[in-house]
């Protein structure tokens, strides 16, 4: 017996002015059939659907696409991975490999980084909710703590004393960089001199070793030339220590907020098109630190909290179709099996999603519900695709960053995340949710266990 | 005199109410007295007119759309070149400059020849960019504002008085008189062109536009300026005459020189009471009125093919002044088999 | 039966033209198929058969799929009105 054809819905379009036909789209759909080399039905398959999958070879190599354009602009560039972006332990531990230190915003991202083996010394502390225990614990490990308002700086020097520690610490700058909104609920700000007041009351307690400053202007900015603005800012406090105290910081931390090639609702061309790439940020930042007053061997180290844009595009979500129907109003819904329970993301991106099969070159417009029995299930509301079918699969791209740290236990459980390494083997990094998983920290009083009467 | 053959692809053939300005560019070139132009038309959808356009048209291909990526748009010009063969390529639409900015060095790379502004030229005149353009060159702009939420607006038209100009980041263009039109043009603007759209001060007084080239080393390659006669309810000219405005020509000199724009390029100004201009919008394109600068001595497109190809241009010194062009509406008669063919095959 | 008006005009490359309307379409290859058999009068059960032989589909998907396609052919109006029983 031969093969029967593959199936496609049958459908009839009416041709419209101010409508793309359908050749107008067709280049944009090239089907994504394999992961790095593996195939995407095997995938699930095996692991079953929905499935996180994420590149080992996508994060090293745009690990050192960004070290390459900031080293080769200036002398001394350390990474700090972002835990709260990814913090799979694989995941970090791959930017260990590559010589990251931690960069953690709460007690739990710090014990996690501590047991994943990174040297404490080289572990960032940042964050506004820091614990008296937290802060403790990362004193007496010698930890870079970031204060970000005064009364952490007030318990950080009762705990110097009474741990007879010089903790390590350095202030996150908030400031105006002409983008809006300026990030000011973190830190200090710059222009009306929180900071200078900040960094008085460190230098004169005599009790805290002022080792750099630190700024985080804002989330996926477009614009590098507010990384320049805020650079520019930072070396001027520097250089005011070493005028004032003849103190000399060691490090300028710049922090995150790179895009990734995700597409924010509402820009008209695709980010991997329009988004600044390293080079341009890369070029934003070193140039007023270069041009600055500092000796020329007496650059501070300059360090980069960016996470979203070294993980987002090394991810990728897998999904089946659930099914098909028309709206009241005739268009087109499909019904996947990932919703905003997995995708958080997709409240602010539309995200680029490649059907895993070919298709003719056929395409309809379609909202992409999510199979959670919420209205706000809302994956893309208007993609345009091939014809997809109950059973057809897809690959939904660049959910590398915040999906699996934002993702919710609600309804249904998380599925499995797996990582193909460098030689195109597949490691599950964590395993799917059970209901023994969810149920082992909940408790029933005696009186209800029985339900019968 | 022996004309050099070029093949020359030409987007926007949408000749309509608020026409492109493909067809006029492919005119400009098909009278040329020094090439011998073939033309590639480049479509988006099935229904611009110079699609049906074959005595002036040489073949048609649709293209994907720019929002659809580079990499798609790229994948479609490499089949289109491997057909036609093209030496050079004039984009002329607002949204595609940005996609053929980025791609100028591969489509070289390929034989493909743009003649474009940089990306930081292109960058620099942005409306959004506009008033920090104006200070940078000390070029007299209107106050304008970027706008990402409508509850900004409130704010704002404290700063600046209405009426206010509603614009959209690529088109578009509404006059608010209140803040609630203000809001509502903003609703209409951004699921059109998206964020941000752009609040700016409406100065009062008479339009004057200019097309030109710049060499991209400084040099004027040509100008003519125009004051526009009759415009449609779409804010697009019906009329205009060529004027000579010797301020014109210095601030566009001056625009030229200090910018060292490459490419064309359309100046939309205003002149005030005091008859000192303000530089509204910079359009780093050809604009549709296009052809009058043809009727009036200086072919544009031509000069821009032979810029693209590497040749010397030299200068155009004069153009006629007070000559009008007026534009008119014409009904094709369309077989629906090419009809049929554009929408099905995307190329005719 | 479903009886399609007969000068609805099919092209080769799946284009269609409506003269009652003056609306053009265009079908996917599978839809073309379709498109063909229900012009021919050829009845579901018949089709049906043929689809289920040819391509790997499910008989209740191909079911909703023919289904909604002869909805939307009544709403382009390419269909004669049903017969009613």
């Amino acid at each position: 017996m031969t093969a029967k054809k593959r199936y496609e819905r049958p459908a009839i379009k009416r041709l419209e002015a101010q409508m793309p036909n359908k050749f107008g789209l067709r280049t944009a759909y090239v089907p994504m059939t394999h992961v790095d080399g593996v195939a995407v039905k095997d995938l699930l398959k095996e692991h079953g659907s929905p499935l996180f999958v994420i590149s080992e070879r996508t994060i090293r190599e745009k690990y050192q696409e960004a070290k390459q354009a900031f080293t080769n602009r200036y002398p001394r560039v350390q990474f700090a991975w972002s835990y709260k972006t990814n913090y799979l332990n694989a995941v970090c531990n791959i930017f260990h490999q590559e010589g990251s230190w931690a960069e953690v915003v709460s007690g739990f991202e710090y014990d996690k980084a501590l047991a994943n083996g990174i040297d404490p010394r080289l572990i960032i502390f940042n964050g506004p909710d820091k614990h008296e225990e937290d802060l403790r614990i990362a004193i007496l490990n010698d930890s870079l703590i970031h204060i970000d308002h005064l009364e952490e700086l007030y318990s950080i020097i009762r705990l110097a004393d009474e741990l007879s520690k010089r903790p390590r610490v350095a202030i996150r700058v908030n400031m105006d960089t002409g983008v809006f909104p300026i990030w000011d609920r973190f830190g200090f700000n710059y222009e009306n001199g929180q900071a200078w007041d900040a960094l008085n009351k460190i230098m004169r307690s005599g009790k805290l070793e002022l080792t750099g400053l630190h700024c985080h202007i804002g989330t996926f900015m477009l614009s590098p030339s507010a990384y320049g603005v805020a650079a520019l800012k930072l070396a001027d406090l520097a250089l005011g220590l070493q005028q004032r105290y003849n103190h000399e910081i060691k490090y300028i931390d710049m922090g995150g907020g790179f895009p990734s090639g995700n597409t924010l609702k509402g820009a008209f061309l695709p980010g991997t098109d329009t988004n600044p790439g390293f080079d341009a940020l890369a070029e934003a930042i070193t140039t007023p630190l270069v041009n600055s007053n500092f000796p020329a061997n007496k650059m501070p180290l300059l360090i980069l909290e960016t996470g979203r844009a070294l993980v987002d595009e090394a991810g990728y979500l897998l999904g089946t179709v659930i099914s098909n129907k028309r709206s009241s109003t005739g268009k087109r819904i499909t019904i996947i099996d990932v919703g905003v329970n997995l995708l958080f993301t997709s409240f602010w991106y539309d995200h680029k999603i490649s059907p895993a099969q070919s298709f003719s070159n056929y395409t309809e417009e379609t909202m992409l519900y999510g199979p959670l029995c919420m209205n706000i299930d809302v994956v893309r509301e208007n993609a345009v695709l091939p014809l997809l079918n109950k059973g057809d699969q897809f690959v939904i791209h660049h959910v590398g960053a915040y999906d699996m740290t934002q993702w919710m236990q609600f309804i249904t459980l998380r599925p499995r995340v797996l990582l193909i390494d460098m030689e195109g083997r597949a490691h599950i990094i964590r395993q799917r949710e059970t209901l023994e998983s969810i149920s082992q920290y909940e408790s029933v009083p005696e009186h209800l266990k029985k339900i019968a009467p | 005199m022996n004309r050099r053959k070029v093949t020359v692809a030409v987007t926007a053939l949408n000749a309509i109410d608020s026409p492109g300005p493909g067809v006029p560019v492919i005119r400009g070139l098909k009278e040329s007295e020094m090439l011998d132009v073939r033309i590639v038309g480049l479509s988006y959808e099935s229904l611009e007119p110079g699609i049906y356009m074959h005595d002036i048209v040489d073949k048609v291909y649709q293209i994907p759309y720019p929002s659809s990526g580079i990499e798609s748009l790229l994948a479609r010009i490499e089949y289109i070149h491997s057909k036609e063969n093209l030496d050079v390529i004039i984009p002329n639409f607002d949204a595609e400059l940005f996609p053929f900015i980025r791609l100028e060095e591969r489509l070289r790379a390929m034989g493909i020849r743009t003649f474009l502004p940089t990306e930081k030229q292109f960058d620099e005149r942005h409306k959004i960019n506009l008033p920090a353009f104006g200070k940078k060159y000390g070029i007299k702009v209107p106050a304008s504002e970027p706008v990402n939420d409508p509850n900004e607006i409130g704010k704002i038209s404290k700063e600046m008085k209405f009426p206010l100009l509603v614009k959209g980041k690529f088109y578009d263009a509404f006059v608010a008189f209140n803040a609630d039109q203000a809001r509502e043009y903003f609703h209409k603007v951004s699921a059109k062109w998206g964020l941000p759209i752009i609040l700016q001060e409406y100065v009062k007084g008479i339009e004057y536009n200019v097309i030109g080239l710049g060499d991209g080393k400084g040099n004027r390659i040509a100008a003519v300026p125009i004051r526009k006669q009759y415009i449609t309810d779409k804010g697009k000219a019906w009329g205009g005459i060529s004027v000579g405005d010797e301020k014109m020509l210095a601030l566009t000199d001056h625009f030229i020189q200090s910018t060292k724009w490459r490419g064309p390029f359309e100046l939309e100004l205003m002149k005030d009471e005091k008859n000192e201009f303000s530089l509204l919008e910079i359009n780093p394109r050809i604009p549709a009125w296009v052809y009058l600068s043809v009727g009036v001595g200086q072919n544009i497109p031509e000069a821009l093919v032979r810029l693209a190809l590497g040749e010397k241009v030299d200068a155009f010194s004069h153009y006629e002044i007070g000559k009008m062009f007026i534009r008119y509406s014409w009904d094709m008669i369309v077989d629906l088999k090419d009809y049929q063919q554009i929408a099905t095959y995307g190329e005719l | 039966m479903k009886k399609m008006k007969s000068n609805i005009a099919l092209s080769e490359s799946g284009f269609v033209f409506n003269p009652n309307t003056g609306e053009s379409f265009t079908l996917n290859p599978v839809g073309q198929q379709l498109f063909e058999m229900i012009r021919e009068g050829q009845d579901y059960q018949s089709i049906r058969k043929k689809f289920l032989e040819i391509y790997e589909v499910e008989d209740s998907i191909f079911e909703k799929d023919y289904e909604d396609f002869v909805h939307l052919l009544h709403s382009y109006q390419m269909m004669e009105p049903d017969e009613q029983a």
